[in-house]
C-alpha cells in the first residue's frame, strides 16, 4: 500500500470538526493520514448552542457534536486541549508545546474568532487574566464560567448590545439575575439593523425585564478583588457582580500572520479555499477571508467544509466555494428576529420596501436590487422568514407589487406552504439541507424526527428548523408518500394504522403484546414497538387486557420516574394540591427516615421526593400512605386548582371542590400521553386552566368554560373553548368525554395540543357536544368503566407481580 | 470465533426464574456487576451494567429482536456485537451467556472483570 498523505487541521471547533467528518464521509479516511489539532480542552461542540447552555435550555453534554472517542475510533490522531504554536511552511511541520511535532502534506487553518475585549481599565488581576467575575462569550468554559458565577450573582452587566450580547442577556434573565446590557452606540445591534428596528427590538427586550443602556462606553471596572460595578465615561456608574464582555469577535490568525500566510481581516482564500500565497495550506470557518469578506457564521463555515472536503478527497476536485447567501435569527424565545442578506441599502438604485406595525412589535424591512432580494430585517414575525429566505436563496425575481412578498395573495400568509415549496429550498439553513433531501431521506426509511435530523444533518444547527422538518415528515407520510405507508404506522413493528391496528386486535381477540407481535408483527417483538402497544392494548382491552411487565418502561415497571443517576423520584398524589397537617407531616417523617436527597414543590402543586432507590420504593410508599401521582407514567397526572370562591375575594365559582372531584374521579387513567388539568375560580386564571390539556374556568352566572389542548411547556398553546358548562358535573362530563376519546383516537405521544390541533375544535365541538354522530353514550360509559376499577399501582408494595420487581442488584457469586 | 488473548472464567449465577421473562437485572460479579436479560424466547444474554453515554442502567431497558433500549434517553444496543444502532455510542462490552440444563444462568466474563 502507498503511503498516505498527511493532513492536518489546525481548530477542532464548528469548521475543523465538520471538515474530518466530511473528509471521512467521502472515503478520506482511506487518502489520509488525519491529524487535528484543538485548543479547547472540552473538543468539539455545537457552539450556536452555547447561548441555549447560558439559557439552561440545553445541557453542556447536549451540545458536544464528537466526543475524543470517535475521533480514535475513525483513526484520526486528536491533539486536544493543544494549542499550535509555529508553523513552518517550508519544512512543512507544525510545532506544539509539549514538543509536538506534526509533518503535513496539506494543512487546513479552522481556527475560528476571538472575542474583542475594549480597552477598559480595571479588567486584568494581578496574573493578568480577567478578575473574578468577568467574562468573554465564546468557548464551553466561558459558558461554565458565567453560570458558576451567576448561581452566587444578583445584577449582571452585558458590555455588547449585537446578537451574541442580546443572547447572553436572555440567558442570565432566565437563571434570574437582574441584567442590563450596556451599549456604545444609539440602537441595539447598530451593524444589523437601522434605528427604527433597534428601538423595537429594545422595546422587545425590556418587556421580557432586560434594562438597556444606550450610548455608554464603559471606562473602568469597578471592585477590589470581586468585581462591583461598572464607570462609564460620562460618570455614571450601574453596580453589578458580573461582567460579560460580547463586543464582537475578529478572525483568529496570529498563527497564519506569523507563517507569513497573507492576511489582512481574515486568511485570504481563493475560491478552492487554497491561501493566497501557498497552495498547501487552506483556511475554512470564522478565521477566512473570502472575496474580502469574513462570516462570523456557521452556515459558511460548513459551506466550506463541504467544498474543501469535496476537492481534497477527490470527490469532485473542481468544487469551489461561491460566496454564501447568509441570513442570521436571535436565538431569544419570544422575540423573532430574522437577519437576511444585505441589512440595508448600499448600492445605488436600490429599493427599501418597509412594514411597520406597532401594536404588534412587528418591523419588516426588505432591500431590493435588480428585481431580486438583497436583504431583509423580518422583527416580530417568524411566519414570513421561511419564504423570504427562500426567495433570496433562489434569488426569485421579485413580485411587481412589492406587498406580495409581505401579504401574498395565493396562499395562506399565516403559514407559508410546506407542500408548494421546490425541493431545493433549503429547509435548514444552518446546514444547506434542502427539501428534497429531507423528502429523500424519509423516503430512504428515516421515520422519526431524530433519526430524520441525523441523517440530513437537518435542525442539527440551531434546531430552528425542526418544525418545519417535522412538518415535512408528516406531509411525506400523507401526500407525496402514499406508496411508503409505514410512516402512518402506529408503531414501527406493526405494519399498520392506529384504526387498523385496533379493528385487527379486536376481531382476533390479541389481549397482550406478545400476541399482537406474534400474530400482527412477523414474530418479532420489536422493543420500539412494545410501550405503544402496550398503551393501546390498555385502552381497548380494559380490564381484559393481559398484561406482560417486560412491554413497559421502566417508569411503569416500578411506578416511579427514573432519573439521571438511575434513582427514582416519588410524587403522591395530592387532589387538587390540598394536602392536611397529617399528610405533610408524613412526607416529612419520609423524607428524613430514608435521607431523601432532594424535596420539592413541584410545578403541579404537590411534593416530590428526588432520588430514591429501586429498592426503597416499596418501604417508601408504605410509609408514605398516599396513592400513587402517577407523575412517572403517560396518564392523567394532576388537577391544579386555585383557591377559589369559597376564600379568594374574586371568586365566581368553587374550583377546589370540583378540581378535587375530577382528580378523584380521573386518577391514574391511562392516555396517549400525558394529561395535566386545572381549574380556576375565574378569569384571573390563577390556575393556569387556560394552557393545560383540559381546563375549566368559572365565569360569572355559575358557568363554566371548558377548554381543551392548552398547554405551556415545550410549546405554548392557549387552549380551545369546547363548550361552557352549567354545573360541576356537567364540566366533569366533557371532561371525561374528550379525555376518552383522546384515548381512543390520539396517536402515541400525541400531547392534546397537537391532537386537538389535528381534529379541530369545531370537529371536537360536534363530536363532544353536539353528538353528532351519536358517540357520546359510548364514550361515557367506556370511560365509567375504566374509572370504576382504578387501583393505586403503589399497592404493588405488597403485592409485586415478580420477587424481583424492585430488585436492586442481585447477588451473583462473589 | 476467534480465540481472545485474556482469560475468560464462567459464573453461574442461579436460576433464570430469578429475571422477569422480557427483562433484565443486575447481578454482581465479584467487584463488578453485568446486566443479564432473560428474552421472551428464552435465550440469556449479558452487557455491562452501565451504558457508555451517561451510565444509564440498562437491565432497567425494554428488551426486544436482540436489542436493548437504554432507559435514560433511548439508545439501542445490539446484545450479541454490543454495537450502538444509531452509532452515536461507543459499544457495549457484551458477555457470552447461555442457561444451561438445569436452568441456571451461566456468563462467562473476562478475567480482568473481577
Ligand atoms: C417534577 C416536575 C418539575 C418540578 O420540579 O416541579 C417535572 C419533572 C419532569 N418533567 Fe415536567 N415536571 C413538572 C411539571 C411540568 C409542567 C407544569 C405542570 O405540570 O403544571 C410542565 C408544562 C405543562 C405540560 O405538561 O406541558 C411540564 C412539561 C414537561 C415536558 C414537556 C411536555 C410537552 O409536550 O410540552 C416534559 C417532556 C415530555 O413529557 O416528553 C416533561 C418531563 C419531565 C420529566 C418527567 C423528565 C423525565 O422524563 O425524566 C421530569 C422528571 C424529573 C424527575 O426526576 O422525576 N415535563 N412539566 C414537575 C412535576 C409536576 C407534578 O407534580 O407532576
Ligand atoms: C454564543 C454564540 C452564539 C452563536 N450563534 C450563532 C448562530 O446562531 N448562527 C450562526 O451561524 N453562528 C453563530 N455563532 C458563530 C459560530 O459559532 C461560528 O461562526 C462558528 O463556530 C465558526 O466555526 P469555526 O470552526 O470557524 O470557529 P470555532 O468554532 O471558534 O473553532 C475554532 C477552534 O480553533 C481552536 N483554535 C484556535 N487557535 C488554535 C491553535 N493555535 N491551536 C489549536 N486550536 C486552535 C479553538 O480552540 C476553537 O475550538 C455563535 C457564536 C457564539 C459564541
Ligand atoms: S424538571 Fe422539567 S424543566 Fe426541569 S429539567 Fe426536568 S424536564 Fe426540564
Ligand atoms: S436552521 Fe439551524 S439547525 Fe436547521
Amino acid at each position: 500500500m502507498q503511503n498516505k498523505r498527511r493532513l492536518v487541521v489546525i481548530g477542532n471547533g464548528m469548521a475543523g470538526g465538520r471538515l474530518v467528518e466530511e473528509v471521512l464521509a467521502r472515503g478520506g479516511g482511506g487518502l489520509f493520514e488525519i491529524v487535528v489539532f484543538g485548543d479547547d480542552p472540552d473538543g468539539n461542540y455545537n457552539r450556536i448552542l452555547l447561548s441555549g447552555v447560558l439559557a439552561g435550555t440545553n445541557q453542556p453534554q447536549d451540545i458536544l457534536i464528537n466526543a475524543p472517542t470517535w475521533y480514535a475510533e475513525k483513526g484520526v490522531k486528536l491533539h486536544s486541549g493543544v494549542r499550535v504554536g509555529w508553523i513552518d511552511r517550508l519544512a512543512r511541520k507544525i510545532y506544539a508545546p509539549g514538543e509536538i511535532v506534526e509533518p503535513y502534506d496539506t494543512l487546513v487553518i479552522a481556527t475560528g474568532s476571538t472575542p474583542i475585549v475594549p480597552s477598559i481599565k480595571g479588567l486584568y488581576g494581578d496574573l493578568g487574566s480577567f478578575r473574578e467575575g468577568i467574562h468573554v462569550f465564546r468557548t464551553l468554559g466561558d459558558c461554565e464560567g458565567i453560570i458558576r458565577c451567576a448561581a452566587n450573582g444578583r445584577r449582571a452587566a452585558v458590555i455588547g448590545g449585537g446578537l451574541q450580547g442580546l443572547e447572553a442577556a436572555c440567558g442570565l434573565m432566565s437563571r434570574g439575575l437582574e441584567v442590563h446590557v450596556v451599549h456604545l452606540t444609539s440602537h441595539l445591534m447598530e451593524t444589523q439593523v437601522d434605528p427604527t428596528a433597534g428601538a423595537m427590538l429594545q422595546r422587545a427586550l425590556e418587556q421580557r425585564g432586560v434594562q438597556i443602556h444606550l450610548e455608554k462606553a464603559t471606562a473602568t471596572v469597578l471592585g477590589d478583588d470581586r468585581v462591583s460595578g461598572l464607570a462609564f465615561e460620562d460618570g455614571s456608574t450601574l453596580g453589578c457582580d458580573l461582567v460579560v464582555i460580547a463586543a464582537g469577535t475578529r478572525p483568529s490568525v496570529d498563527l497564519a500572520k506569523q507563517a507569513g500566510l497573507t492576511v489582512q481581516r481574515g486568511i485570504v482564500v481563493h475560491d478552492d479555499l487554497s491561501c493566497r500565497n501557498d497552495p498547501d495550506i487552506c483556511a475554512i470557518g470564522d478565521c477566512a477571508e473570502h472575496r474580502g469578506r469574513t462570516f462570523g457564521l456557521v452556515g459558511p463555515a460548513w459551506e466550506q467544509a463541504r467544498v474543501l472536503a469535496d476537492r481534497l478527497t477527490g470527490a469532485n476536485p473542481q468544487a469551489t466555494y461561491r460566496e454564501s447567501k447568509v441570513s442570521t435569527r436571535l436565538k431569544v424565545m419570544g422575540v423573532d428576529l430574522t437577519l437576511i442578506g444585505d441589512s440595508d441599502s448600499c448600492r445605488e438604485g436600490d429599493e427599501v420596501v418597509t412594514y411597520i406595525e406597532p401594536s404588534r412589535g412587528v418591523y419588516v424591512k426588505l432591500i431590493v436590487r435588480e428585481g431580486l432580494l438583497a436583504g431583509a430585517t423580518l422583527l416580530g414575525d417568524g411566519l414570513l422568514s421561511p419564504r423570504l429566505l427562500q426567495i433570496f436563496r433562489r434569488g426569485q425575481p421579485v413580485p411587481q407589487s412589492r406587498a406580495e412578498l409581505l401579504f401574498p395573495v395565493t396562499e395562506d400568509a399565516g403559514s407559508p406552504n410546506l407542500a408548494d415549496l421546490p425541493a431545493d429550498a433549503h429547509v435548514c439553513n444552518c446546514n444547506g439541507v434542502s427539501k428534497g433531501a429531507i423528502m429523500e431521506a424519509v423516503k430512504a426509511g428515516h421515520r422519526t424526527l431524530k433519526g430524520l435530523c441525523e441523517a440530513t444533518r437537518a435542525g442539527t444547527g440551531c434546531g430552528s428548523c425542526k418544525p418545519q422538518v417535522k412538518a415535512l415528515l408528516e406531509l411525506a407520510s400523507e401526500g407525496t408518500l402514499a406508496d411508503d405507508p409505514t410512516v402512518q404506522y402506529y408503531v414501527p413493528g406493526v405494519p399498520m394504522t392506529k384504526r387498523k391496528l385496533v379493528m385487527a386486535v379486536k376481531e382476533k381477540e390479541l389481549r397482550s403484546v406478545s400476541a399482537v407481535l406474534e400474530a400482527l408483527g412477523g414474530g418479532t417483538d420489536d422493543p420500539d414497538s412494545k410501550a405503544a402497544l402496550a398503551s393501546l392494548l390498555r385502552t381497548v382491552w380494559g380490564e381484559e387486557y393481559e398484561d406482560e411487565r417486560d412491554a413497559r418502561h421502566i417508569n411503569d415497571r416500578v411506578h416511579a420516574n427514573i432519573q439521571k443517576d438511575g434513582t427514582f423520584s416519588v410524587v403522591p398524589r395530592i387532589y387538587g394540591g390540598v394536602a392536611t397537617p397529617t399528610q405533610l407531616r408524613r412526607i416529612a417523617d419520609v423524607a428524613e427516615r430514608y435521607q431523601v436527597p432532594m424535596v420539592k414543590i413541584t410545578g403541579g402543586q404537590r411534593i416530590a421526593l428526588l432520588g430514591i432507590p429501586k429498592e426503597e420504593l416499596p418501604a417508601v410508599w408504605r410509609d408514605l400512605g398516599m396513592p400513587s401521582g402517577h407523575a412517572y407514567t403517560k396518564a392523567f397526572r394532576t388537577c391544579k386548582t386555585c383557591v377559589g370562591a369559597d376564600f379568594c375575594r374574586y371568586g365566581l365559582g368553587d374550583s377546589l371542590t370540583l378540581g378535587v372531584k375530577i382528580e378523584r374521579r380521573l386518577q391514574g387513567i391511562e392516555s396517549p400521553h400525558k394529561m395535566k388539568l386545572a381549574c380556576s375560580g375565574c378569569p384571573r386564571n390563577c390556575a393556569e386552566a387556560t394552557t393545560k390539556d383540559v381546563g375549566a374556568v368559572a365565569v360569572e352566572g355559575g358557568k363554566w368554560e371548558v377548554f381543551v389542548g392548552g398547554s405551556a411547556g415545550s410549546r405554548v398553546r392557549k387552549g380551545d373553548i369546547l363548550c361552557v358548562a352549567q354545573s360541576h358535573d356537567e364540566v366533569l362530563n366533557y371532561v371525561r368525554r374528550f379525555i376518552q376519546y383522546y384515548r381512543e383516537n390520539a396517536k402515541y405521544q400525541e400531547r392534546t395540543y397537537d391532537f386537538v390541533e389535528r381534529i379541530g375544535i369545531q370537529e371536537l365541538r360536534r363530536l363532544l357536544v353536539e353528538d353528532a354522530e351519536g358517540i357520546c353514550d359510548g364514550l361515557d360509559a367506556e370511560i365509567t368503566a375504566i374509572a370504576d376499577v382504578y387501583a393505586d399501582p403503589w399497592q404493588e408494595a405488597d403485592a409485586p407481580v415478580h420477587p424481583n420487581q424492585f430488585a436492586g442488584v442481585l447477588a451473583g457469586v462473589e | 470465533m476467534t480465540a481472545a488473548s485474556t482469560t475468560t472464567r464462567c459464573y453461574n449465577l442461579g436460576p433464570l426464574r430469578q429475571v422477569p421473562p422480557g427483562e433484565g437485572r443486575v447481578f454482581r460479579v465479584g467487584r463488578s456487576s453485568v446486566a443479564v436479560f432473560r428474552a421472551r424466547d428464552g435465550k440469556a444474554y449479558a452487557t455491562q451494567a452501565l451504558c457508555p453515554h451517561r451510565a444509564g442502567p440498562l437491565a432497567d431497558g425494554i428488551i426486544g429482536a436482540g436489542k436493548v433500549v437504554c432507559p435514560l434517553h433511548g439508545e439501542k444496543f445490539d446484545l450479541v456485537t454490543g454495537q450502538s444502532l444509531g452509532n452515536r455510542c461507543p459499544p457495549l462490552e457484551i458477555y457470552p451467556a447461555l442457561v444451561d440444563d438445569g436452568g441456571d444462568i451461566i456468563v462467562s466474563l473476562p478475567n480482568h472483570q473481577r
